[in-house]
């Protein structure tokens, strides 16, 4: 998380368009209350920004209002300063990638022609499409030979998602919305999902705006998390840290669930925290040399690693004791947790094992280091402490229909000169 | 029964060929109006009842009927033929047509909508394409049925095989009434298979892989 989180630096490729609503409201014929009513909110260059809330409250309508699906009733939508509540709808879309539940492919049209159609109405010419949608294919990690001339049904459900995002990015849109867009596929392939987009946004830097109910995965995906009640009514608008470690009323503290702390642990990844160092063993040594070792390091276990230095068992000093030589059979009850992953995960591996630690492996399952409960504890008070932070570099989100102070003037003149730059000084809205 | 096929041989696939163009045609013509129609009522579902009405009350005019009031306005010939026969063809296609249409998963046209497709576009790349299955099946239907109905549409001297069964009805019993009725009707059957076979090739090669069953 860290090191995807507010103060980037300005001279990392940001390829996304800043984004602001200004006073947005949506009213249905026929309905006493709007389904958003007022809404104002900056959502900053470059960034993930989750939205999420309550069925019925008004987010799915905020998004659609963005590449207007839904035409706003009042108030105007500004996309890289450019106000576009006037624009024709249908090109407005053509630059805006836009990702639904299951991909939303074409069924009658290949892989292929999916990716290629908003390229296509573009008037890209031919060859430039099919070099496009093979980038593309290589990005979502799906093979072009393979996967090119197939047809959605061909495709299992995470594949689908997968050619619905490379549609989405076709273009090369700056702008992502995606509506629950992993809502309709299994819980293992959704974090794998989860994790494929988070790489492509790490290399992309897309200004993405995602709709789900789910707030975990607003927390995973998500550098800022805007939580909604009924009408749309902006609740709070801030970093995961700050919204688990500092909910801002009892209606964010119900949505969040129980166990904020929990969650804060999916937040950090292992290898952003310290590791504890292990004394390492290779197969074949004496038991009696090993277990010398480890008594004069003052641990309590010693890690056998093979000879591409993956771990394969983990001693403690009793089996040592009881041991001659150190065997190469690998143990496969090893608790072990890739470095990509979350404290989450490495703190649910560790609660299997005995040990109350994990091993930790890099690229290609080489040994890192040894993780334990301590350290996980100790991340949870650094972010603990980061959520007390004042908020100030917060991107501006409020509802007229609560405050009803700030004019449209204040608003618009501290974001259209740079898009996606006046974060810092405009002032937070809670 | 041979020596009258024989005498009349050319005469016959003259009438075979004009009661085979006269459906093609009139489908065809049916088809584009069916589809036209549809596309313009699928989208409210007050029309679409209107619709669907209207083409389950036309099924039940008798074609005889209806051939009767049209040679009044229009006179004897082809004119009554090819409105009677493309009326029945339209009625199965339309129908089909908005079932199609509206059987459109709606989050398949939003994606359209939402990656920038205007809603022209919709229509012909991507509802008409997904419909075309339930449509083809509507044609297959409509083709069958006015296969009958252009030999009635005989009756007002239009073209075709049913000049044979007409002209054998009214004198029957003289010589070669029978054969005539039956070269007639024989004919009309002969023709819808050919004319099925054809639509069935037709689906095979505009489906597309995607879609098929």
């Amino acid at each position: 998380m860290p090191e995807r989180t507010p103060a980037r630096p300005a001279d990392s490729v940001v390829t996304g368009a800043g984004i602001l609503l200004d006073h947005v409201t949506k009213r249905y014929p026929g309905q006493a209350r709007p389904a958003v009513d007022g809404l104002t909110m900056e959502i900053p260059a470059g960034k993930t920004v989750m939205l999420v809330g309550p069925s019925g409250c008004g987010k799915t309508t905020t998004l659609k209002m963005i590449n207007r699906l839904i035409e706003p009733s009042e108030g105007r939508i500004v996309v890289d300063g450019d106000d576009v509540t006037q624009m024709n709808g249908d090109r407005l879309r053509r630059g805006i990638g836009y990702v639904i539940q299951a991909g939303g492919l074409f069924p009658h049209m290949t892989v292929a022609t999916n990716i290629g159609i908003v390229p296509r109405m573009l008037g890209w010419d031919r060859d430039r499409i099919a070099a496009r949608v093979d980038e593309l294919l290589e990005l979502v990690s799906l093979d072009p030979e393979q996967y090119r001339d197939r047809f959605p049904k061909e495709l299992s459900g995470g594949q689908q998602q997968r050619v619905g995002v490379a549609r989405a990015l076709a273009a090369d849109p700056p702008v992502l919305l995606m509506d629950e867009p992993f809502g309709a596929v299994d819980p293992i392939t959704r974090l794998r999902l989860q994790d494929e987009l988070i790489n492509i946004q790490d290399e992309l830097q897309k200004t993405i705006v995602c709709v789900t109910h789910d707030f975990d995965e607003a927390v995973k995906l998500g550098d800022w998390i805007a939580i909604f009640d009924e009408g749309a009514q902006l609740v709070q608008y801030d970093t995961p840290e700050r919204i688990l470690g500092n909910p801002a009323n009892e209606f964010v503290e119900n949505f969040i669930g129980s166990g904020a702390g929990l969650k804060q642990l999916t937040l950090t990844r292992v290898g952003d925290v310290g590791m504890a160092e292990a004394i390492l063993a290779r197969p074949g040594e004496p038991a009696r040399d090993v277990l010398a070792r480890i008594v004069a390091a003052g641990h309590g276990h010693a890690v056998v690693v093979d000879s591409r230095e993956r771990p394969i068992q983990w001693l403690s000093r009793r089996k040592l004791d009881r041991l001659q030589t150190i065997g190469s059979t690998p143990d496969p009850g090893l608790p072990v947790v890739g470095s990509r992953a979350t404290l989450s995960d490495a703190l649910d591996t560790m609660l299997v094992s005995s040990a109350g630690a994990a091993l930790v492996t890099g690229r290609r399952d080489v040994f890192r280091g040894v993780i334990d409960i301590k350290t996980v504890m100790d991340a949870i008070g650094r972010s603990q402490d980061t959520a007390a932070m004042d908020s100030t570099d917060a991107p501006v989100g409020l509802n007229t229909g609560i405050f009803g102070a700030v004019t449209t003037d204040e608003v618009a003149s501290a974001d259209t000169p740079g898009p996606g730059t006046g974060t810092g000084d405009t002032p937070a809205a809670q | 029964m041979l020596d009258f096929l024989g005498d009349r041989y050319e005469q016959i696939l003259f009438s075979s060929w004009q009661h085979f163009s006269l459906v093609l045609q009139c489908l065809l013509m049916a088809t584009v109006l069916a589809v036209v129609i549809a596309a313009l009522v699928y989208r409210s579902p007050a029309l679409t009842g209107v619709v669907n009405s209207v083409s389950a009350i036309g099924l039940t005019i008798p074609s005889f009927a209806l051939i009767g009031l049209l040679i009044s306005p229009f006179g004897f010939g082809v004119l009554p033929a090819v409105i009677v026969v493309a009326f029945f063809a339209t009625l199965p296609i339309l129908r089909n047509a908005v079932v199609g249409l509206s059987g459109v998963a709606p989050t398949v046209v939003e994606a359209a909508r939402g990656i920038g497709m205007s809603r022209f576009r919709t229509l012909v790349q991507i509802e008409l394409p997904l419909a075309w299955p339930i449509i083809l099946t509507g044609i297959r239907v409509s083709a069958q049925m006015v296969m009958g109905v252009a030999a009635v549409a005989a009756y007002a001297l239009g073209p075709g095989l049913g000049g044979f069964i007409f002209s054998g009805l009214s004198r029957l019993g003289g010589a070669n009434s029978f054969e005539s009725v039956v070269t007639g009707v024989v004919g009309v059957i002969i023709l819808a298979l050919v004319l099925d076979l054809l639509l069935v090739g037709l689906g095979r090669l505009t489906i597309p892989r995607g879609i098929r069953a």
